[in-house]
């Protein structure tokens, strides 16, 4: 395997002072430098090394430029890619970093995070010549690129902030909703004062996104920012609970509030044995290891459970992030059991490449029946049944199927649930005239995201249910423009 | 931070602490709890019941035994030292209502959080009955504020070191046979409040538990609460902490809760070692 100075060195021979259009076709599709798998899995530093600046310059230049810019429309936050990317073909990293900036607050972590096969690249005009989405441009290591490079450079430009409108409002959370709503509402002028709950702020990019994917340092750098930017960050104050959604509007002065909670309640299984020893939601599995450290098993006060044999459910990120979390505290084996095929994981596609090089195996088309446990309610191993592709569901993909007589138990010492999660219930619970759909999230108006209560707006997953860091992104900051707007009033 | 104002020693092992916790103190009711963390990367997250709070001054109490490695810890921390990090209030406060009589179970340093719910039962015009159980003499506590609530309170130890060589079950048993008990609230070690949930199952008598179980973020977050409550699956941290004590299945709650026995015997044993302390003393 080449090393990075080999890499950048390959890269820069490639490079040319100007590209035909034929000529960027035959641009080789560059790859970032990862870790290697036998070695990551026995660390927890993070995967993907990101590219180098020739590959980079390279990779840019494999945009065609085209006209109708299908890249935008797959975008959430409609981002101005050829725009940023062409700014790296100049190698002005910085006027890039600055048109990123015009719609995205957080691309050091949406360039890691982003399931950008299914959106920006999943449109690219490159990929489409190829018929490969796998060739599009790199669109999301490009954004990544830049932002890094900014970083590292210590460019902090903070945004102008208007002059003080004396409102004061809240921000519930400090996930990626919440992070973008507080930036746009503070620059506006307003003081703004964001809730966390937990001990440490950045919602699940803290307690969800494992260190080997979204290094914690990059999210703890997003709210030293906010906190530069005048943003007040209160930990330990769990809305609801420490002080109700109603007083913080009626008797602590505040003009509007912010709720970006997130969905934090994890669905189980609900099959019996659900609550054997041994069994565990992937938020619990997860948060012990990223927000508790437990993976340093010198040093942090929180245990994490010794496992052998781990099966783990779902399809998703949060599956292959469990899976390959499980295998770096020192499983022997890890298998994600989902109950449709590989064609159907939602998981980002890098993801689960990363999984089955680090070992991960895989059990498609089974879905579980029962947690099988010992006398003393010690997991022991899970009763599958095997399932078949029928017709597609209301989500568009085909319904798992089972096949009755094709019961058998596979063997583990520990269960991880990763089928998604449901929205997080406190603020329902203290605040009952806050309307909500039948899966408990926020029903808002789709313009102003605009809860059922004047003045408190709510956005990312507790409005959508479990979905993407850059969709939660995007609600923060529609609904910071309409508060904006409110506030005026 | 949370500034300590006062702190007690209450037996080897059982520690009292008065903290700076404006905002919870003016939020918090009966039966609810905290969570704390001392700060750092490395601490861990542990629930502790709130025993009493002061709006006024803005502080809570808490009662603590030292069992694991945070609790040694906390019991270190001095008055005028700070604990970094503290949520709360957690959980839904007790349902005080006017019932009749009310039976108050308190098993160890359960007597804690069971003291602001029985002088609020008193307070809703019940007859409040308390009876209180510790292994030994010394690690019988608040004996005195509970007889504040009732003179005729009953005290059981496993020795017979003081009060009646019992345990709880039996004086609760006696009240239950001879006289009508409309509601008893037990809060204890779970098995203790197993047991007070098995010996009224038979008179009927709607018998409340507050558990204290594995848990991590206390919003409904991490799922580590979760118990089996009459078939279905609840949260501790968002559903509780109290539960109808017939319904709980208290055998998978006993299990639970030993899912880290290994790492935290060890790390408990570390403990000692580290701060140089014998077993059995904090």
């Amino acid at each position: 395997m080449l090393d990075r100075k080999e890499v950048e060195s390959k890269a820069k021979s490639l490079i040319k002072d100007s590209y035909s259009q034929k000529e960027k076709m035959k641009i080789p599709a560059q790859e970032m430098m990862t870790q290697d798998p036998e070695q990551r899995i026995l660390n927890m530093d993070e995967v993907a090394l990101g590219y180098t600046e020739s590959q980079a310059i390279l990779e840019a230049n494999r945009c065609l430029q085209c006209k109708t810019k299908p890249c935008i429309e797959g975008c959430p936050v409609r981002i101005d890619i050829p725009g940023f990317i062409k700014k790296i073909a100049e190698k002005d990293i910085e006027g890039a970093y600055d048109v990123i900036s015009e719609s995205s607050l957080l691309p050091s972590i949406c360039g890691r995070v982003c399931p950008q096969e299914s959106q920006c690249q999943k449109f690219c005009t490159v990929g489409k010549m190829f018929k490969d989405v796998d060739k599009s441009v790199g669109i999301g290591r490009l954004e990544r690129y830049v932002a890094d490079v900014m970083r590292e450079q210590g460019n902090e430009n903070l945004p102008k902030i208007e002059n003080s409108t004396g409102k004061k409002v809240a921000v519930v959370g400090s996930g990626p909703a919440s992070i973008s709503a507080a930036a746009d509402l503070r620059k506006a002028g307003h003081e703004v004062f964001m809730f966390e709950a937990l001990h440490k702020g950045g919602g699940v990019l803290v307690y969800g996104i494992p260190e080997f994917r979204l290094p914690k340092e990059i999210v703890a750098k997003e709210l030293n920012k906010l906190e530069k930017m005048g943003v007040h960050i209160e930990t330990n104050f769990l809305v609801g609970r420490t002080r109700k959604l109603q007083d913080l509007l009626d008797k602590d002065g505040f003009s509007a509030i912010f709720i970006g909670t997130g969905a934090g309640l994890p669905k189980f299984l609900n099959i019996p044995g659900e609550n054997n020893i041994g069994v565990f939601s992937a938020n619990e599995y997860l948060t012990r290891s990223n927000l508790m450290y437990s993976y340093d098993k010198k040093l942090s006060k929180t245990p994490q459970f010794i496992s052998k044999k781990v099966a783990v459910f779902g399809g998703g990120n949060v599956a292959m992030d469990s899976a390959r979390t499980a295998l770096r505290l020192g499983a022997e084996s890890v298998t994600i059991v989902y109950r449709r095929s590989k064609e159907e994981l939602p998981a980002r596609r890098e993801e689960v490449h990363h999984a089955i090089e680090e070992g991960v195996k895989f059990l498609f088309l089974h879905s579980p029946l029962e947690v099988c446990a010992d006398e003393k309610q010690k997991v022991t191993g899970v009763k599958l049944i095997t399932c078949e592709l029928g017709e597609p569901d209301a989500s568009g993909r085909r319904r798992p199927v089972q096949i009755e007589g094709t019961e058998a138990v596979f063997e583990c010492d520990t269960v991880i649930v990763a089928i998604g999660n449901n929205s997080n219930p406190l603020i329902k619970l203290t605040t009952p005239e806050i309307e909500t759909n039948r899966r408990g999230n926020f029903v808002v108006n789709d313009e102003t995201m605009e809860t059922s209560i004047t003045g408190v707006y709510a956005g990312g997953d507790i409005v959508l249910g479990a979905a993407t860091v850059i969709k939660a992104m995007g609600q923060g900051r529609k609904a910071a423009k309409s508060m904006n707007e409110f506030l005026k009033k | 931070m949370h500034k300590i104002l006062k702190k007690e020693k209450w037996s080897k092992e059982v520690f009292w602490m008065e903290l700076e916790a404006e905002k919870i103190a003016k939020e918090r009711k009966a039966g609810q709890f905290i969570i704390l963390q001392l700060g750092g990367k490395y601490n861990e997250r542990i629930p502790l019941t709130i025993a009493d709070a002061d709006s006024e001054k803005g502080t809570i109490q808490i009662v603590f035994q030292t069992v694991g490695e945070t609790t040694h810890l906390l019991a270190k921390k001095e008055v005028g030292d700070s604990i970094a990090n503290v949520l709360g209030p957690l959980g839904n406060p007790t349902k005080i209502e006017k019932v009749g009589t009310v039976v108050c179970v308190g098993g160890g340093i359960g007597v804690a959080p069971l003291f602001p719910i029985a002088q609020a039962m008193k307070a809703a015009g019940n007859k409040v009955k308390i009876i209180l159980g510790a292994r030994n003499k010394e690690l019988v506590i608040m004996e005195d504020k509970m007889r504040e609530v009732d003179p005729d309170l009953i005290i059981t130890t496993d020795d017979g070191s003081y009060g009646r060589k019992a345990l709880v079950t039996v004086p609760l048993k006696e009240l239950c046979e001879n006289e009508k008990i409309d509601e008893v609230v037990a809060i204890g070690p779970p098995i203790m409040m197993k047991f007070c949930a098995k010996t009224t199952e038979e008179f009927k008598v709607k018998t409340i538990v507050s558990l204290n179980t594995i848990m991590i973020d206390g919003t409904g977050m991490c799922g580590g609460c979760r118990v089996n409550i009459g078939g279905e699956t609840k949260f501790v941290c968002v559903d509780g902490p109290e539960f109808d004590g017939h319904l709980v299945d208290w055998d998978n709650v006993l299990n639970r809760l030993g899912t880290y026995k290994s790492q935290e015997g060890e790390a408990h044993h570390k403990c000692h070692l580290d701060l140089k302390l014998a077993e059995g003393e904090a």
